[in-house]
């Protein structure tokens, strides 16, 4: 497993480490939707804190699991995005569809 | 204006080499010292260039990628990331964000991404020979560097 999942009644979170490239994307995605799908839980969570990289692969890899939960009716947030993803997402206008959250380390 | 340095680099079009080709050029631009954030900036840069031209140029096959890396005084980095692939038929649509010829998990922002984390890009692109993208780069703090 590349991805972390884990699941309650409430909420569904997918915790990614390691590098988000079109190699590794393609991997995270089959294990993501197979979640989504599975547990169609109400609240998808997709944690970044164990990204090192994301080029825009993290982009799309993100608007496709959006796509996939929307149509099963589910809430999307996306939590602790280093400084420099969360302005990647925010270029992207992810903000528009999903809550993005930057890590509190980055708060400082 | 001659490099200081340079480098050569020649890999197939996989995706597994992604990861391969932008850790090399963060490690031979690593001697002019750049900071934690720059060295970041020339990994996406050179993961989307890359990427690029394992999903487009060779997209129904496996190409060779040419990647040259130049390093000048004042701390200014060149590097041409070539392919001899199908080619844009149209630069500067491919250059507009949002635009991709690949469906849903592309976002379409490769070259808004190497846009925004380098100085400058050019990009020349022959139908059926191939396409060659220049990213420069010049690293804060180095002006008095060489003096």
């Amino acid at each position: 497993m590349a991805l972390k999942i884990t699941s309650t009644p409430v909420r569904l979170v997918i915790e990614i480490s390691g590098e988000i490239d079109h190699h590794n994307a393609a991997v995270f995605r089959i294990e993501a939707d197979e979640a989504i799908q599975k547990y169609l839980s109400p609240n998808v969570r997709i944690d970044f804190g164990g990204v090192t990289f994301m080029d825009s692969s993290g982009i799309g890899f993100v608007m496709g699991r959006y796509k996939l939960a929307k149509s099963c009716g589910a809430n999307v947030e996306v939590i602790n995005l280093s400084r420099r993803i969360y302005s990647m997402m925010r270029l992207a206008g992810l903000e528009k569809f999903m809550t993005l959250k930057m890590s509190n380390k980055e708060g400082k | 204006m001659k490099p200081i340095n340079q480098m050569n680099l020649r890999v197939e079009s996989r995706s597994v080499n992604e990861s391969f080709a932008r850790a090399a050029v963060a490690a031979f631009v690593s001697q002019l010292d750049p900071n934690v954030e720059e060295i970041s900036d020339i990994k996406t840069a050179v993961s989307e260039a890359v990427t690029n031209c394992i999903v487009h140029a060779y997209a129904d096959s496996v190409g060779e990628i040419y990647i040259w890396t130049g390093l000048y005084e004042n701390g200014l980095i060149r590097i041409r990331i070539r392919d001899k692939g199908c080619g844009i038929p149209d630069v500067k649509k491919a250059m507009e964000p949002l635009f991709t010829t690949s469906g849903d998990e592309r976002a379409g922002l490769g070259f808004a991404v190497m846009e925004s984390f380098c100085d400058k890009i050019k990009v020349r692109s022959t139908i059926g020979k191939g396409t060659t993208v220049t990213l420069e780069k010049r690293l804060e703090g180095r002006d008095c560097r060489n003096d």
